[in-house]
């Protein structure tokens, strides 16, 4: 048995930090990327996460590190999908939503307003207003999360909720 | 637009991160990254806690202890990348299932002793290759293990066997007839070796 310094580095067995945090990760994921992309995301999140895990030296705070692994995945997935998402036609969503049933694995973000107003925001806006408003975690949280000081967190959620009210208002018109 | 909006885009609906949670073991199998995997083999003294790593079966765990006790252990002692995982626990559950229907004599899954050091691997080596069927003394095994006199550390050696059934501790009974101690309750000690027609 090792003794000592490994006390320090003690952390749970992987499937039980799994368990305690994979819902709050697929809800920031599902948020940030869409539900077509979610699983993938959350594969590679906790694949990240396992990877790095024996050799982390700080595990008292494992719900932030992993989703500040989430915010990643969340970013690059961002860039790589914000032009896909941008020319999703212009369709009328509305007369779709009483016909949308069952479906529990795929839900078609590309039919909601709300989503697609995300879906256009920058990457780093888009996963700070996740953060704030679906997770309703602090700004302090939102800056470890993303690598970046409180104000910047702040500011980039202060700007994506501007630019999310713009697309919204202009799409009502 | 509420703020209060942006709620329903981050829903768990329907179980999705306990379905994609289920399926991680098998994506981090696939990508080398899985150090123990463990599952729950069927037994007539309930469900068994086994747990492999790439060298195999390194844990085998009568039910009575916490699970997660275990797993904690695990996780310090071997690696904490542990993940429940019926693929890595096929063989060795199967293999359980066909011993105890009566269908199967040797185990031929690999054991990873790397729980035990020294004396205790020694012993459980020599215990591992005594037959089925048959029994052997706790002097007999200790001087397989290079320590004639030993016997009564080789009891203890035993009693601290991390996979027993599989390593067949229950094999080893006292020069005099006496069956001895085991490490799962005499009674299963008994039942084991009735299940291989042994002379109790």
């Amino acid at each position: 048995m090792k003794h000592g310094s490994a006390t320090s580095r003690t952390r749970p067995p992987f499937q039980a930090f799994l368990e305690e945090h994979r819902s709050i990760v697929y809800r920031f994921l599902r948020a940030s990327v869409g539900g077509e992309r979610a699983d993938d995301a959350f594969q590679e999140t906790f694949l990240a996460a396992l990877r790095a895990y024996p050799s982390l030296e700080d595990g008292r705070n494992l719900r932030g590190w992993v989703l500040t692994i989430a915010t990643r995945k969340a970013i690059d997935a961002g860039r790589a999908g914000r032009r896909r998402a941008l020319t999703v036609p212009d369709v009328a969503a509305v007369g779709d939503a009483n016909g949308q049933v069952g479906g529990e694995s795929e839900v078609f973000d590309a039919d909601d307003p709300v989503w697609r107003a995300v879906a256009s925001l920058p990457p780093r806006q888009r996963a700070a207003i996740v953060h704030r408003y679906v997770l309703d975690r602090s700004y302090a949280e939102i800056a470890g999360a993303m690598a970046s000081t409180e104000a910047a967190a702040r500011a980039n959620v202060h700007q994506g909720l501007r630019k999310l009210k713009e697309v919204v208002r202009h799409e009502d018109e | 637009m509420r703020t209060s909006e942006l709620k329903r885009l981050g829903q768990d609906r329907a179980g999705r991160s306990k379905a994609l949670a289920a399926a991680f073991a098998d994506v981090a199998l696939d990508e080398g990254l899985l150090d123990v995997g463990y599952g729950f083999a069927d037994s007539p003294f309930g469900a068994l806690l086994v747990a492999v790593t790439r060298r195999g079966l390194v844990r085998l765990q009568y039910p009575g202890r916490d699970v997660g006790e275990e797993l904690e252990e695990l996780a310090a002692r071997l690696s904490p990348r542990v993940l429940e995982s019926s693929r890595a626990t096929g063989e060795v559950r199967r293999e359980l299932d066909e011993y105890f229907a009566g269908d199967r004599r040797i185990f031929d899954v690999p054991v990873d002793l790397s729980l035990t050091t020294g004396f205790t691997r020694a012993v459980l080596a020599a215990t591992a290759r005594i037959p089925f069927g048959s029994t052997s003394t706790y002097r007999a095994v200790a001087e397989a293990a290079g320590s004639p006199r030993a016997s009564r550390a080789a009891g203890n050696a035993l009693g601290s066997n991390p996979v027993p059934i599989v390593v067949p501790c229950h094999r080893v009974v006292h020069t005099g007839g006496g069956l001895g101690g085991y490490t799962g309750g005499l009674e299963r000690k008994v039942a084991l070796l009735r299940l291989e027609g042994a002379a109790v």
